[in-house]
């Protein structure tokens, strides 16, 4: 090519486009459930795990200690992994290849624009046969896909936690129904 | 040997230049930088993870305050993991492709590498063997070094990094985030045996810690008794307390397990006040010394990537021309020096 007429670069603004195609929206069907303590916790979340061998993508909700991240050691280890759960609030997401699903663990809470979710790659961790469980999905948004269930835990007292669940596939229903 | 580092595995972009003879001749973390005018317009402080922009006008930065010029440069070092893969392969992409364009060799080094052997960029640097505790707001571990890429993990957080505790505990008693540091000042206003805050896994053997518990206990006790000003300094002062006690006993059990008397203490919480005076107690009853990394060379920067680059380089140790890096890796993986 000549000198002086090379193709001008092009940019392309992926923060304007949809990433996600967006999953068919489900009525409502949610579930409540009283945790009495943190063995309650280790119970559901193993109960859930079940539903998880094929991948899906969980939001955590809930204030700072409420026990998203006991939720998600407890919902990993049914899953069979062994060893530590480490907080991924600094590191935005840790990994886990477990012997027949990977597994991605975020905490975006130090996310200060969704934008930033484009510097960490985030299209290459939400493929429909990975487990992503997102904690503060609230500060992804618009990018992040629709989840199969929404999970909210409250703090009750000091011990107890309320978690109310909230299908929104047909996966998250399929995922519900074994604890409902 | 003149060195550039580059360090992008987080939240900054920091950029280094360090000579055998000189020693670090420049060092600049963007979060430093008042004036964005360089960088294609401001790179807002939302974006704090978007290297992209930083990174190259910091490396001329770098140069220009060395005084140096490009082709001075005989190796660069760049943090390829542990860390967040889209933030590792920036600097590695562009410290790779620097040194073949310069054709010189390029080295990835490992970030808690760089965080080890910090303290040596000062006068009194620490001889081998010693202990290291390094702790910030994304790890907390506790290592045996015996050398350059000689590291034994002892110890480290199954959960909350210390600093993770200290700046969400802040959190919840209603402070910016993050607050850890001004949780430690407000620490000072408090009674620290006000509340009895959990000593997690202090109480069985191990070298191990657990940090996620703490925060639960101080949300307990808000809940119970509201954010006064002085309740909140007194919530300050025993969290800090029990997080200092804890990493001061578990230091104590491993300078007894390994019987090493140097202790290196790196990372954001090393600068905190109270658990070096308690330190300096633990060391002095143990007859051994305890270093610390400059003040500004604690928290994530170029000169320790630079310095870790260098002391690799110097040995004749070099990357081949693939751009890789490695979000997950153990540090017992190195090669020895």
């Amino acid at each position: 090519m000549p000198r002086g007429s090379a193709a001008p670069l092009i940019l392309v603004a992926y923060r304007s486009i949809k990433i996600f195609q967006a999953k068919m929206p489900m009525s409502g069907l949610s579930y409540q459930i009283e945790l009495r303590d943190e063995a309650a916790t280790r119970q559901i979340a193993g109960q859930l795990a079940q539903g998880c061998r094929d991948g899906g993508v969980l939001y955590l909700h809930g204030d700072l200690g409420a026990g998203k991240t006991t939720f998600s050691r407890y919902l990993l280890q049914s899953l069979g992994h062994q060893g530590n759960v480490k907080s991924p609030t600094y590191t935005l997401v840790e990994s886990y290849q477990l012997a027949e699903l990977q597994v991605f663990h975020f905490d975006l809470y130090r996310l200060h624009d969704p934008e930033e979710l484009e510097f960490m790659g985030i299209r290459d961790y939400f493929a429909a046969q990975h487990l992503c469980l997102v904690e503060w999905p609230e500060r992804g948004q618009p990018l992040l896909p629709v989840p199969d269930l929404d999970l909210q835990l409250k703090i009750t007292s000091a011990q107890a936690r309320q978690l109310h669940i909230h299908a929104l596939t047909a996966r998250g229903a399929a995922m519900l129904e074994l604890i409902v | 040997m003149r060195v550039l580092g580059i360090e992008t595995s987080c939240d900054e972009t920091g950029i280094a230049i360090f000579d055998t003879e000189k020693g670090l001749m420049s060092h600049i973390v963007y979060s430093q930088i008042p004036i964005h005018a360089d960088y294609g317009g401001v790179v807002p402080e939302l974006a704090s993870r978007d290297h992209i922009r930083k990174t190259l006008p910091l490396v001329k930065q770098a140069l220009a305050e060395a005084g140096c010029g490009a082709s001075s440069i005989d190796g660069v070092a760049y943090t390829a993991g542990p860390g967040l893969a889209g933030a590792l392969l920036v600097g590695a992409a562009i410290g790779r492709s620097l040194a073949f364009a310069w054709g010189k060799p390029a080295l990835a080094v490992h970030h808690m590498e760089g965080h080890l052997l910090a303290p040596m960029l000062e006068a009194n640097a620490p001889q081998f063997p010693f202990l290291a505790l390094l702790v910030s707001g994304g790890h907390t571990q506790l290592v045996r070094v015996d050398g350059i890429g000689r590291y034994q993990l002892l110890g480290e957080s199954i959960d909350d990094a210390a600093g993770e505790a200290f700046d969400k505990t802040a959190k919840l008693m209603g402070l910016d985030y993050p607050g850890g540091p001004l949780l430690a000042k407000l620490a000072t206003l408090g009674d620290a045996k006000k509340y009895p805050f959990p000593r997690p896994m202090t109480d069985r053997p191990g070298l191990d810690f657990s940090f996620s518990g703490l925060k639960t206990a101080a949300a307990n006790v808000i809940a119970a008794e509201g954010k006064t000003p002085q309740v909140q300094a007194d919530i300050a002062a025993s969290f800090q307390q029990a997080v200092v006690d804890t990493l001061v006993l578990k230091c104590r059990r491993a300078l007894k397990e390994t019987g090493l008397k140097r202790l290196v203490v790196a990372g954001g919480v090393s600068a905190n006040q109270s658990l070096r005076l308690q330190l300096a107690d633990l060391m002095q009853s143990m007859k051994g010394e305890v270093f610390y990394p400059g003040k500004e060379f604690c928290t994530d920067n170029g000169a320790m990537i630079a310095y870790a680059g260098w002391q690799r380089l110097r040995a004749g140790q070099a990357q081949d021309l693939s751009i890789g890096v490695t979000p997950r890796w153990p540090m017992q993986q190195l090669p020895p020096v």
